[in-house]
């Protein structure tokens, strides 16, 4: 599936939460910024409810399709599942994306 | 060894969602199910019953869908407590069937990696295992079985194949494996992260990317979460659903009540006048009526809510409509529920289920019977036309069209603005966030969905309807007992415990503009809203309210109410809870009688204000 060459460039790590349809990448790292809370739940939780449903260092990452109010939330390409977040969330994601990805 | 080979297994499902997991446990277990509820909480108990081909009971549980041992929710604690055996009154599995989506191995594995340190025997069952045949996708059964130290079974619930299979290996297994040591433990984030790197290993080493991925879900997609096309599409489904609801329940609800109208008229032509008349055919007949009477919109609702879900556009739905629900502090997924109460909020509170978050589904639940339901139609149509007048506003808009959109449009604000206050009072930051997998794309089986249709139809009949039926005899007997006294000329109501309630409470509703007639109305009105039309035509003594009748009370109601009285009266039907039977219902999706005790309470209250505003409002106009 993937085409990892060697040969693309990744851009330096951005949150998913500011990403575009159609960019791609690899996630580097899940961290919650330390005292954030994500309504009930807090940062330890929603980490470790991110990395339950896959969010995980080195899965693959693809922004699929955008909220059409405020373009939130996301729907993303997740290794081989579709998942849907809001963008409040998807700010603790961390990604390294294609260069010349971008749609 | 007798007592071992006699003693049923228990076995229980356990799986992500979406996995296909109550396919599976419908294939295993058929008819023979049942539905309760774990004691003291609101989620379902589904336990369903087979003889295996040796002659041996194997009794199944399907719990919720989980990713994880984790539990986050009130549904995915019973997940856990059942899987480590201890949920109260409840024996432990024998043996736990891990269901999985052979097309989505990945979370599912990790899944499988916390039972099994849970150290209790378990199965592999590998689901929609033929599409991942035709996607080309290539397990190594026995590797993968060797690692996990679990037998793997692979099945097609929809078309009961591996069914035989798995039974067999989950029976032998119970017979052979005695539960292990439970090293469980809540895990930590980089337990998860240990969990997903072996669970990534074994996916390399066992399973062989497929050759023909699926890209019709992606294809779909692309037009159904399309900003533009996808609202679209969303407000039509929408549409068809409410269409369907009012073009094929109400005449199907019409055909119920008339039928049992003409029961009661059976009943009483053959027997003597008198109490026992007045019990069988007003109270239980018309009660009983009044239960089944909403099983034909509960019926098409979940019809739409089921297909909705099974084929995967439930998730989509909600991911359309997020933000704009989420501005008001509920989910995505509480658009369907609200949307149904339009057409009754009993499927919209039953429909909630659809919301995992227990806190998102009551702010619901109690929102939902804000919503201009077809049963207040007929009180609004009765006071617009008697006192509204047939004006034209603007040279374009009949002024009772405009009233009556401001009603529905009433309900809908103040639910979203009771909704927006819940959240940000009461529920402050209790919001989870929206999460979700959107699952891919597949044709709606059939039979599950008749099946859990027929489920839902019997829940409702069964429970819901042990609730009501009490109730409205209750209502009924509040209306007709003690009867008038001899020579009396009024209206028998007048002289009932009704009648006294209404002359009691007749004070408190003066300053909202009451007189003691519509006092009186508001007691067999707690029946159903529409109730209210036939009992005002009981205290102004106008007999049969329909067709010539209503044109009767109509003008009685225009020579004694004033505008703002009318007014008022409308501000009151938009928030009272007038409606027994969505208090039953609450009470038994909730569980406990707090919840429809709240909703009593704010709904009484908005009511009064709304009412009391409403009539100095429109005495201040001139209306008074």
């Amino acid at each position: 599936m993937s085409t990892a060459t060697g040969l693309e460039s990744f851009t330096a790590p951005r949150r998913l939460s500011q990403a575009a349809r159609g960019e791609r990448g690899v996630i580097v790292r899940v961290a919650p910024a330390a005292d954030s809370r994500s309504g009930a739940v807090d940062a330890g939780e929603l980490e470790r409810r991110l990395l339950e449903l896959g969010f995980v260092e080195g899965a693959t990452v693809e922004i699929l399709h955008e909220g059409a109010f405020g373009r939130d939330p996301i729907a993303v390409r997740l290794d081989d599942a579709r998942v849907a977040l809001r963008r409040r969330e998807a700010a603790a994601v961390e990604v390294r994306f294609e260069t010349g990805a971008t749609a | 060894m007798t007592d071992a080979v006699l003693a049923p297994v228990r076995l229980a499902l356990v799986g992500n969602p979406n996995t296909g997991k109550t396919a599976l446990y419908n294939a295993l277990t058929g008819s023979r199910q049942k539905v309760a509820n774990y004691a003291g909480v609101t989620v379902e108990r589904k336990e369903g019953v087979l003889t295996a081909p040796s002659g041996r009971l194997i009794n199944v549980l399907d719990l919720p869908g989980t990713y994880s041992l984790r539990a986050r929710s009130p549904d995915e604690a019973v997940t856990r407590d059942a899987v480590l055996g201890r949920l109260a009154g409840e024996t432990p599995p024998d043996v736990i069937v891990c269901v999985a989506d052979s097309t989505n191995l990945r979370l599912v594995l990790r899944l499988a990696l916390e039972l099994k340190q849970v150290g209790r025997p378990f199965v592999l069952a590998l689901n929609m295992y033929d599409i991942a045949q035709r996607q080309g996708l290539r397990i190594d059964l026995e590797g993968l079985a060797r690692e996990l130290g679990a037998p793997i079974v692979t099945t097609v619930a929809t078309r009961k194949r591996g069914i035989e299979e798995l039974v067999a290996q989950a029976e032998a297994l119970a017979g052979s494996m005695p539960a292990g040591v439970n090293v469980w433990h809540e895990p930590s984030a980089s337990e998860i992260r240990g969990a997903h790197a072996e669970a990534q290993r074994l996916l390399k080493a066992y399973v062989r990317p497929p050759e023909r991925p699926d890209t019709v879900t992606g294809r779909i997609d692309n037009v159904l979460l399309h900003p533009v096309a996808g609202l679209v599409i969303l407000s039509a489904i929408m549409f068809v659903m409410f269409q369907a609801v009012f073009a094929w329940a109400t005449p199907l609800a019409d055909l119920i009540e008339a039928g049992f109208t003409a029961l009661g008229g059976l009943v009483a032509s053959v027997t003597p006048d008198g109490l026992l008349r007045s019990l069988l055919v007003d109270g239980l007949i018309a009660g009983v009526g009044s239960v089944l009477v909403f099983l034909p919109q509960i019926l098409t609702v979940f019809l739409f809510i089921l297909i909705l879900e099974d084929s995967g556009y439930m998730a989509r739905a909600a991911f359309l409509m997020d933000r704009i629900m989420g501005a008001a502090g509920l989910h995505g997924r509480a658009f369907i529920p609200l949307l149904s109460s339009h057409a009754c909020a009993i499927p919209g509170v039953m429909a909630a289920r659809v919301i995992d978050q227990k806190h998102d589904r009551l702010t619901t639940i109690l929102i939902a019977p804000l919503m201009t339901c077809s049963a207040r139609i007929p009180v609004y149509t009765l006071i617009i036309g008697a006192l509204i007048p047939r004006s034209t506003v603007w040279g374009v808009l009949n002024l009772q069209g405009l009233v009556m959109f401001g009603l529905y449009a009433s309900g809908i604000v103040s639910g979203l603005i009771v909704a927006f206050v819940i959240r940000t009072l009461f529920w402050r930051g209790a919001s989870e966030p929206f999460m979700m997998e959107l699952p891919t794309y597949r044709w709606p089986d059939p039979e599950n969905v008749l099946r859990n249709l027929w489920q839902r139809g019997m829940i409702f009949i069964s429970r819901a309807g042990r609730i009501i039926l009490p109730l409205m005899v209750l209502v009924w007997a509040l209306s007709t007992f003690p009867y008038p006294p001899e020579g009396a000329t009024g209206p028998a109501i007048d002289y009932s415990f009704a009648g006294l309630i209404g002359h009691f409470i007749q004070p408190l509703l003066a300053p909202i503009g009451f007189n003691w007639q519509m006092s009186i109305a508001l007691v067999p009105g707690m029946a159903a809203r529409e109730v209210a039309v036939a009992a005002l035509g009981t205290v102004y003594a106008v007999g049969d309210v329909d067709g010539a009748g209503q044109a009767t009370l109509a003008s009685i109601l225009h020579a004694q109410w004033s505008l703002a009285t009318g007014l008022s009266f409308l501000a009151w039907y938009v928030f009272a809870p007038q409606c027994v039977a969505t208090l039953g219902v609450v009470r038994r999706e909730t569980n406990g009688w707090l919840w429809p005790t709240v909703m009593f309470s704010y709904m009484f209250a908005l009511a009064y204000v709304a009412s009391l505003a409403t009539y100095w409002g429109a005495v201040a106009l001139g209306w008074g």
